[in-house]
């Protein structure tokens, strides 16, 4: 648990790196070619609805299960050969797994045990961990003695006793209640901060990949779909399927028409449109323009120009500190704006009222219309 | 008015599912309790009510050679009997509940077996093979009969406690360092070994109690109390043999009780 802190020079260094990595169940592709290269100590989440391979990634990261095809490298070793027990990784799960037949002293210490490292240093290291986690007087408890948030955190400190230079986290948090999640993402965090492992996170909760993550990997249908921070991702999503996964998207079907230095002009229902091209598509290609909630702002629609639709509202859900707007347009599409309390007292909007709405075409992203 | 009728309806029938209950147990119990008290008879033969109350059969059952080496006998079958079984059937559940192969229910199917084929039928196939092999009428022919006969009760109560604990408490214990067989001496075994002990009374019971197969390939010399009883009972039948079949009930309810007192601890712990 001391002096793991990792200097800036070494943060370049790769320590894991999976090489077109394929899982088959049969005929079907659990992993279907996954690349991908975790620095070290950096925090990368793997997003992605259930059964979209995240899991089944981490557990052949783990050996837990055999790639079909592909290859594991951490710090320059192939994983492969290696079974689960001397990969050296850590490994916190869903459901915490820890020993119920063992007092939580007994359980950190598992791992050091294994390592046949004894007496006073482990008994040292069992107490620093429980410090960290914040248990230091729960060594004698049993695993049912103790909360979900105190087993997960029994759980965390397991995994991290032996110094693993790599942390696999299986949604650690997702039998956990939201105000306890939200403070265990801290934790983690802070306990990430100041050991400075590589961290593989799991989790279909986008929320929590926001907050926690350096680099999100959104998985779908065993394949990652986009790889990059959180604001690129949510910025600069390159599918539908991202800009609808992570967040919330309004999605406006268009063809190209022109392309004007990094944007794309299509022709839309709605008039002319522009959006940044994302997507890098080419003139005549079938697009939507994907636009977040909180991009669009109700205008004035006497003047014709780019980038202008109108609609009905038809609901009004007040959010606390803002405020969502459900709009039905004119082709019978559903749209959605989100505007902070502050602007929406500005004017009232009733269920019924026609509005127009707006935005910056470089706010907004071009993306195929499939996939 | 109405719901007090229909609460004294409720009590007539709950009265009446008591009453049958406790008919249903006697049923059950009597003809143990008969025995049992037959034993104690002063009588010398199997008479009811016994005439007075004597401990003579018990002396007979230990002091006599024949019922005490048959009873040893019992004994020596049993012990290893329920040794092998519990490690082969406990081997056997945790290779099925943690593989995955081609013919997995076949090897299933065929380890259970002799808890679904007729006695009969084992005992002539077992006495057939034992003749021609020189397992009939010793000690390790009827050990080897009686383990078969008791691995699939071993396989059924660990089958049932591996469903229960968590694989992927095995899981975390390997990405924690240990070995396979670590993981099952320091994680696996002492979870399911309520169900082992469990297991190894019932291959204890069972083979105490096993009449069939023992009456095809023992002989006079290697003879278990329970053929030794049977043969007993077709000639001078005398309450000795009610005196071993209490020390069979004792027995098995002895081990009844051990099984409740280990399940129970297990529920504490998890």
């Amino acid at each position: 648990m001391h002096g793991i802190s990792m200097d800036k020079e070494s943060t370049t260094i790769a320590t894991l790196e999976l090489r077109d990595v394929r899982k088959l169940y049969g005929a079907t592709a659990a992993v279907d070619g996954v690349n991908l290269t975790l620095k070290r100590g950096e925090f990368l989440t793997f997003l992605g609805p259930s059964g979209s391979g995240k899991t089944t990634t981490l557990a052949m990261v783990a050996g837990l299960q055999t790639p079909t095809s592909g290859r594991i490298i951490l710090d320059g070793q192939p994983l492969d050969p290696l079974p689960p027990y001397r990969r050296n990784i850590g490994m916190v799960f869903q459901h915490y797994a820890l020993f119920p037949h063992m007092t939580v002293a007994k359980n950190i210490a598992f791992p050091l045990e294994m390592r046949k490292i004894d007496g006073e240093e482990r008994k040292r290291r069992v107490a620093e961990a429980l410090r960290l986690v914040g248990l230091p007087d729960f060594g004698d408890r049993f695993p049912n003695q103790l909360s979900g948030g105190q087993q997960q955190r029994v759980a965390l400190a397991r995994a991290m006793v032996f110094q693993p230079p790599l942390l696999l986290m299986d949604e650690p948090l997702g039998a956990l209640d939201k105000k306890l999640r939200e403070q265990m993402q801290l934790e983690i965090l802070r306990l990430h901060r100041d050991l400075g492992m590589s961290i593989l996170y799991v989790t279909h909760d986008q929320e929590e990949a926001l907050v926690m993550s350096d680099r999100i990997a959104v998985f779908n249908d065993g394949r990652i779909q986009q790889i990059g921070s959180a604001e690129e991702l949510y910025e600069r999503p390159i599918s539908r399927f991202v800009a609808g996964f992570l967040g919330e998207s309004n999605m406006i079907r268009g063809k190209v028409v022109a392309l004007d230095s990094g944007d794309c002009v299509l022709e839309s229902r709605h008039g002319r449109l522009r959006a940044f091209n994302t997507a890098k598509l080419k003139t005549g290609d079938q697009a939507v323009v994907a636009v977040r909630p909180e991009r669009l702002t109700i205008t004035d629609p006497s003047i014709e120009r780019e980038n202008l639709v109108k609609g009905r509202v038809v609901e009004v859900i007040y959010l606390g500190q803002s405020r969502k707007y459900v709009l039905k347009t004119e082709d019978n599409a559903e749209m959605t704006v989100l505007q902070q309390a502050q602007d929406a007292e500005k004017h009232s909007i009733n269920p019924g009222d026609e509005i127009c709405l707006e935005w910056r075409g470089r706010e907004s992203n071009a993306l195929a219309a499939e996939g | 008015m109405i719901s007090g009728a229909r609460y004294g309806g409720e009590l007539f029938w709950s009265r009446l599912r008591a009453v049958i209950c406790i008919l249903a147990v006697l049923y059950l119990v009597a003809p143990l309790i008969i025995v049992l008290i037959i034993s104690f008879s002063s009588a010398p033969f199997l008479t009811f009510p016994p005439p007075g109350f004597s401990m003579q059969w018990y002396q007979n059952l230990f002091g006599d050679p024949t019922w005490f080496g048959s009873l040893l006998t019992s004994v020596k079958i049993l012990v290893p009997t329920a040794i092998i079984a519990t490690a082969i059937g406990t081997a056997a559940s945790y290779g099925l509940a943690r593989s995955n192969f081609i013919g997995k229910p076949l090897v299933t199917g065929f380890l259970m077996a002799p808890m679904v084929v007729p006695v009969i039928i084992v005992a002539i196939g077992v006495f057939g093979v034992f003749r021609k092999v020189g397992l009939f009428g010793n000690l390790s022919g009827l050990i080897i009969a009686h383990t078969v006969l008791t691995v699939p009760y071993v396989v059924a109560t660990v089958s049932a406690a591996l469903t229960v604990v968590d694989q992927r408490l095995e899981q975390a214990a390997m990405t924690l360092g240990a070995t396979p067989l670590v993981t099952f001496r320091r994680i696996t075994l002492p979870l399911i070994l309520p169900a082992i002990l469990s297991g190894l009374l019932f291959a204890m019971v069972i083979s105490f109690d096993e009449l069939v197969v023992s009456l095809f390939i023992s002989t006079p010399t290697v003879r278990p109390v329970t053929v030794q009883m049977w043969s007993n009972i077709r000639g001078a039948v005398d309450p000795t043999i009610a005196a071993v079949a209490t020390i069979i009930f004792l027995f098995s309810l002895l081990a009844l009780v051990a099984d409740i007192i280990a399940r129970k601890r297990t529920r504490l712990e998890s």
